[in-house]
């Protein structure tokens, strides 16, 4: 078995993997700021005493969860142009990992919240405060340290997921890998490429999120 | 009068197919579960080891698949090895791609269920002379296994919503059948939606088992 591994398409290919690159870190930020959004938003409203709400969010988790992202994809890119709601393929990638994303953030908004001591809501009770108040003022703010390690946790599965969203032709890393092994027909050499591109890239993550764990632990 | 906005017509003509593109799914899901656990308490054993070397693989091999998309995986199992004249068929590359990565967190899930069971059990059997062969196949995974069970279900669960990206190698499990489906009846909506109901159906079905599984071994 012998093989030449071919060094010289590893320059070509680089530009534009790098421009890849940088949709895809592009496309994990706006997701996380967005999934962020609804997970503080949903997570809150799922500790609601009013019933309604916390059933509407449960639906939101369930639902989410039992549906692989790829169909939630092409739920938004394909199926809904038929009932008249047009999006961009960068739009219908955001609204999906957004919305995927959002469910598990919801959970780990949720967990947070609930792992704070109970004392502390009961004081600011005590104290008359509203209960909007204690949300805003007491719980969140130390949810947060709870909150951050499983959320870094979540941006990691993000960019991983942001690769699927070279099937409805958003240009990331993923598809910038695929067009070049299409053009020269090296698949070995750039699929290798693409995988120590993710690695470099999720492994940098992983290493400022335990920088991170760390420093919140102190 | 217009076309009405959902066709029950497709929805009814989808059914079959897409029933038979659950089956591969399903199939896919069992035969990479299976492996990927056999090869996760292979490695999870491996990863307590004393041998050092031994314990860097493993570790090298989690951090490595957990740094890479499965879709990548898929990609790189699928289409590289036939520049070295090597061809994988198709169902079996989707299974190495989706075990390899599976296998990477079925190492950890074992690992962790072995590391959390009483230091006094190992004690116990290095007391009776075992050896550490032995204490790991009759003392500590039987033990691990039970607490495993739960987690190992949602990996299966999590392996099932990863069987979509085999579309992609135009597979045709579900996903890949509803593509075919709506390239043939141009009817996204329905197909599409279809296509969610069904993984639905079958993560909330897995999902009971799993929550049935974690409550009877809580007892």
């Amino acid at each position: 078995m012998s093989y030449t591994w071919d060094w010289g398409v590893m320059a070509y290919a680089a530009p534009s993997m790098l421009r890849g690159t940088w949709v895809t870190i592009q496309m994990s930020i706006a997701t996380m700021a967005f999934g962020t959004l609804i997970g503080a938003v949903m997570g809150t409203a799922s500790l609601f005493k009013f019933w309604p709400t916390r059933a509407l969010v449960a639906t939101y988790v369930y639902t989410i969860r039992g549906i692989p992202l790829l169909v939630i994809i092409f739920l938004i890119y394909f199926a809904l142009p038929a009932v008249g709601i047009y999006f961009s393929p960068v739009v219908a990638g955001l609204t999906a990992l957004s919305i995927y994303s959002g469910a598990y953030m919801t959970e780990i908004f949720r967990a947070g919240i609930l792992a704070i001591d109970r004392g502390q809501a009961e004081a600011a009770k005590a104290i008359g405060m509203t209960e909007r108040m204690t949300l805003t003022t007491i719980l969140l703010p130390q949810a947060a340290r709870n909150i951050i390690p499983p959320v870094t946790n979540e941006l990691i599965k993000v960019v991983k997921s942001t690769s699927l969203l070279s099937t409805i032709t958003i240009t990331e890393l993923t598809r910038a890998a695929q067009l070049v092994v299409v053009q020269k027909f090296t698949p070995f050499e750039i699929y290798t490429m693409l995988a120590c591109y993710y690695l470099v890239l999720i492994g940098t993550l992983s290493y400022l999120a335990r920088l991170l764990d760390r420093w919140l632990k102190q | 009068m217009t076309q009405p906005m959902f066709n029950w017509q497709i929805v009814r003509e989808a059914f079959v197919p897409l029933l038979q593109g659950a089956q591969v799914t399903i199939e896919v899901a069992l035969v990479t579960m299976l492996f990927a656990t056999v090869a996760g308490i292979i490695l999870g054993g491996a990863s307590l080891s004393h041998f050092m070397p031994l314990r860097w693989l493993v570790k090298g091999y989690v951090l490595i698949v957990r740094g890479v998309p499965p879709l990548v995986l898929i990609l790189l199992i699928y289409f590289a090895p036939p520049a070295f004249g090597i061809e994988i068929p198709q169902f079996w590359a989707a299974v190495i791609a989706l075990g390899v990565n599976a296998a990477a967190y079925n190492t950890e899930i074992i690992r962790a269920g072995i590391v959390a069971i009483d230091p006094g059990q190992s004690e116990a059997a290095s007391a009776l002379g075992m050896t550490w062969t032995g204490t790991l196949m009759h003392v500590l995974l039987p033990q691990a296994l039970r607490k495993t069970l739960p987690p190992l279900t949602n990996e299966l669960i999590a392996v099932i919503k990863t069987t979509p990206l085999l579309s992609v190698i135009s597979i045709l499990e579900l996903t890949g059948s509803g593509q075919a489906i709506v390239a043939n009846t141009f009817a996204p909506l329905e197909v599409y939606v279809l296509l969610a109901l069904f993984y639905f159906v079958l993560i909330g079905a897995l999902s009971l088992v799993m929550r049935w599984l974690e409550w009877k071994f809580a007892q």
